[in-house]
């Protein structure tokens, strides 16, 4: 994780690999895909794109490797605008939601056709194919047809052949997405895994948020066509800035409720049951705004006695989970609030319908917008 | 170990495999007659014209037997004539015996009121010959021997070598005469196989003629429905659902009407052109000759097979995942390339069954070419109606028939040895 530091330092256009600049899209005239997209990419990052259906993730790919023009907007690949240059002289690998191998050809024919077209000659290409191939563990398959394969399978051979030909950029849209729970993992692994060892660049499209924050350096977050939130995948977590991005990443408890005053960053909010309680300010506007307190569920402590924002909590449902338990309670009338209490030594046995209390640290609620 | 070569039995110990048969035998004979209607229709309507066909191409009872119209009895005729050719060999000069012979078989067709359906028997290979039948049958009864004189009196021609070779194959039934003819063959007098003299030979040529127009058209089909079909396929369903119209609207005209409005536009005082003399392109005594030749026959007929190229493909381009052209071109392909490599080869297909489709359709069309066809734009499928309904030599119009069958069936052969016929995509 550590070797990850000289990657994500790149948010300066100079030394960007990939620039975004103020592109636009729009397909019909009427809505905008995407709105305003300003990122850049650092050499050698591997940067997810994440969000939900429709976001406007694939559209931004799309736009990168030349598929689709940029309304508005420039897009830059190492110093240079690209708007004006056709997607086969980009130089930039990519691997489909579908794989797109092409089915009239073997394994062997699939991953020289990048080499073929580039004019390579054909030992140094049977030697390339054979390495990319054994690259992904699929030496033996060569003389198949993609139809023969499984769709682990065509997923490697998708990524063989996206790397095959030496680019400095790989775009990957949501490529595991079809594959099963246990392969996806796995192949999340060996993503990782060439990355690292290809010091390539890969822009990676997924909606799965835990592929996202497992495998990228920096995660930017899509929805309705603008970033909410571009971090490292703990700051992600820890620290989101909206109430969309809370909500999207990982398990969250929302309040809502009206700031009703401000001490430097601490914010005091009177909840909808009419009770207040204090939050760390982050995006919930001045006094007198309405604002959604987001609260990570192991960040809640249960019956622990005045303490900071403690109040009373009713046992709505516990779900043994082994490393833990999970308990759904009633907190300031929302019965949704989730909270997991640990399942080490000595502590307290919950039972359903039981009054206790909880509390958390002003710091680790935040009040974000009211979404 | 053992059981490894013990077969498999069920639970109550019958043997597997012979469970297995009796269980999908019910279910087979059950399958068998829910198909027995079609079946019967399809030996009907479709084996059995076929195999009368094939048999009429080499079976012709013209100088063998009379059916009375009437009684539909059947009565053996030229049964002395067939004596004598059985007894002589080919190119035996005709003596004495051959005419009394020739002379009492006249006279049983006399009887008989049957001197003219023999003489066009005859008349079929060589010309002008039902004529000297039907006089000469006339006058059997009163002749005198020598009977070989007295015949050459009524006319010259009954010592023609030729006129004889042709009675002797018509003596028997069965014959491949009408082959040979259906291939400009004939036999000499000696019997051996001949082509006939250049002025009368035509088959070949419209056989050739045949081939190269339904290639040529089926050529520009390809040319034409390769775009429209891969506009279809790519276009949004709504504009595509248009233009799908359009392509079907030939189909759902009739056939006369689509090829008069061609007369329409192309004859020579029609639309096309008064309009380029019109607008000058052409002076008024230059106007393109466009219809009654080949070039009507191949406009006509290209306009109307092209629903039956356009279909196959479209089916074959639909699917085709766009993704495939993109993953190429990021790949490095130029669209060129990508095309030519990763597009066109998906297609190859759709293209073999609509190749297959129109070549079938063009090699056996009638109308169009008998309509706008003129002089030189006829194929073989209008000679075979000449012999059907003028010349009524059935037996031709079969061989023709067969062999164009024939040519088929090889080229279907062919095509399933190079493409394979499993790869063939109608929809
Ligand atoms: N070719 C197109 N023409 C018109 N609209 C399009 C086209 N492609 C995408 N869109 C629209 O653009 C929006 C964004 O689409 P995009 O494919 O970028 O979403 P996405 O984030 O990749 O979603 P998913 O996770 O489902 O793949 C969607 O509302 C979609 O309907
Ligand atoms: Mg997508």
């Amino acid at each position: 994780m550590q070797d990850r530091e000289p990657n994500v330092a790149t948010s300066d256009t100079d030394s960007a690999f990939v620039v975004f600049d103020r592109v636009q899209k729009s397909y019909d005239g009427e809505t905008l895909v995407v709105k305003d997209l300003n990122l850049s990419i650092g050499k050698g990052e591997f940067l997810t794109m994440l969000g939900p259906s429709g976001s406007g993730k694939t559209t931004c790919l799309m736009m990168l490797a030349g598929f689709e023009t940029a309304t508005h907007g420039e897009i830059l690949l190492d110093g240079r605008p690209i708007n004006n240059i056709p997607p086969h002289k980009r130089g930039i690998g990519m691997v489909f939601q579908n794989y797109a191998l092409f089915p009239h050809m073997t394994v062997n024919e699939n991953l020289a056709f990048p080499l073929e077209v580039r004019g390579m000659g054909k030992d140094e290409r049977e030697a390339k194919v054979k390495r990319a191939l054994e690259m992904v563990q699929m030496g033996e398959f060569g003389n198949r047809r993609p139809a023969q394969l499984s769709g682990g399978q065509q997923q490697r051979i998708a990524l063989a052949r996206a790397l095959v030909f030496d680019p400095a950029l790989v775009l990957m849209d949501e490529p595991l997405g079809a594959l099963d729970k246990q392969l996806r993992e796995h192949m999340q692994y060996e993503i990782k895994h060439l990355h690292e060892n290809l010091g390539i660049t890969v822009v990676y499209v997924t909606h799965d948020q835990s592929e996202a924050l497992t495998m990228s350096d920096r995660v930017a977050v899509f929805d309705d066509g603008i970033i909410q939130q571009l971090a490292p995948p703990a700051e992600l977590y820890e620290q989101p800035q909206n109430s969309f991005v809370a909500q999207f990443i990982g398990e969250n408890n929302k309040l809502s409720g009206k700031v009703i005053a401000l001490d430097g960053d601490i914010a005091t909010v009177q909840l909808d049951d009419g009770e207040t309680c204090t939050a760390l300010a982050v995006n919930c506007g001045g006094v007198g705004s309405d604002t959604l307190i987001s609260v990570r569920p192991e960040r809640v402590s249960v019956a622990a006695q005045g303490g900071p924002n403690s109040t009373s909590a009713t046992v709505q449902e516990l779900i043994y989970l082994g490393d833990h338990i999970r308990c759904r309670l009633t907190v300031h009338g929302n019965d949704e609030f989730v909270v997991k209490v640990p399942n080490s030594a000595g502590h307290s046995h919950l039972s359903v319908g039981e009054t206790t209390q909880v509390s958390w640290l002003a710091q680790d609620a935040r009040a974000l917008d009211a979404g | 170990m053992a059981d490894i070569s013990a077969p498999l039995t069920t639970a109550d110990g019958k043997p597997l495999k012979a469970a297995l048969a009796s269980a999908q035998a019910r279910a087979r004979r059950r399958a068998f007659f829910l198909v027995l209607p079609l079946l019967a229709f399809v030996l009907l309507t479709f084996v059995a014209p076929i195999a009368q066909m094939l048999h009429r191409s080499v079976h012709n009872p013209g100088f063998t037997t009379h059916t009375d119209i009437g009684s539909g009895e059947k009565t053996p005729i030229m049964v002395n004539l067939r004596a004598w050719f059985k007894e002589n060999p080919p190119g035996t000069e005709p003596d004495e015996a051959a005419y009394e012979a020739l002379v009492k078989d006249l006279v049983v067709l006399r009887e008989l009121k049957a001197p003219g359906s023999v003489g066009t028997r005859i008349n079929y290979e060589r010309a002008g010959s039902r004529s000297m039948f039907t006089k000469a049958a006339r006058r059997a009864e009163k002749l005198e021997p020598p009977y070989k004189e007295a015949m050459l009196d009524l006319d010259e021609d009954w010592a023609d070598p030729e006129l004889w070779q042709v009675m002797r194959g018509a003596s028997s039934a069965y014959t491949f005469n009408f082959y040979l003819a259906a291939l400009d063959l004939a036999r000499d007098a000696d019997g051996s196989i001949v082509s006939v003299d250049e002025n009368r030979q035509v088959y070949v040529k419209l056989f050739t003629r045949t081939l190269l127009l339904s290639l040529l058209i089926t050529f520009l089909c390809f040319l034409l429905a390769y775009p429209i079909a891969h506009l279809l396929a790519t276009l949004p369903l709504r504009h595509s659902n248009l233009l799908m119209i359009f392509v079907l609207l030939p189909f759902w005209t009739s056939l006369l009407v689509r090829t008069t409005s061609w007369i329409v536009l192309l004859q020579s005082q029609g639309v096309v052109n008064d309009t380029l003399v019109a607008t000058g392109i052409l002076d008024d005594d230059s106007r393109i000759q466009m219809i009654y030749n080949q070039t009507g026959t191949i406009i006509a007929m290209t306009h109307i097979l092209l629903p039956f190229m356009v279909l196959p493909l479209y089916s074959v381009m639909r699917p085709i995942n766009p993704s495939y052209v993109r993953a190429a071109r990021s790949l490095g392909a130029t669209s060129w390339t990508a095309f030519r490599r990763i597009y066109f080869p998906q297609t190859v297909p759709g293209i073999g069954a609509g190749a297959l489709l129109v070549f079938i359709l063009a090699v056996g069309y009638y109308i169009t070419p008998a309509l706008v066809g003129g002089a030189n734009g006829q194929l073989i499928s209008n000679l075979i109606a000449f012999h059907m309904t003028k010349s009524l030599n059935w037996s031709l119009a079969a061989a023709l028939a067969a062999i164009l069958l024939g040519g088929i069936l090889v080229l279907y052969w062919l095509y399933d040895r190079l493409v394979g016929i499993d790869n063939l995509k109608l929809g």
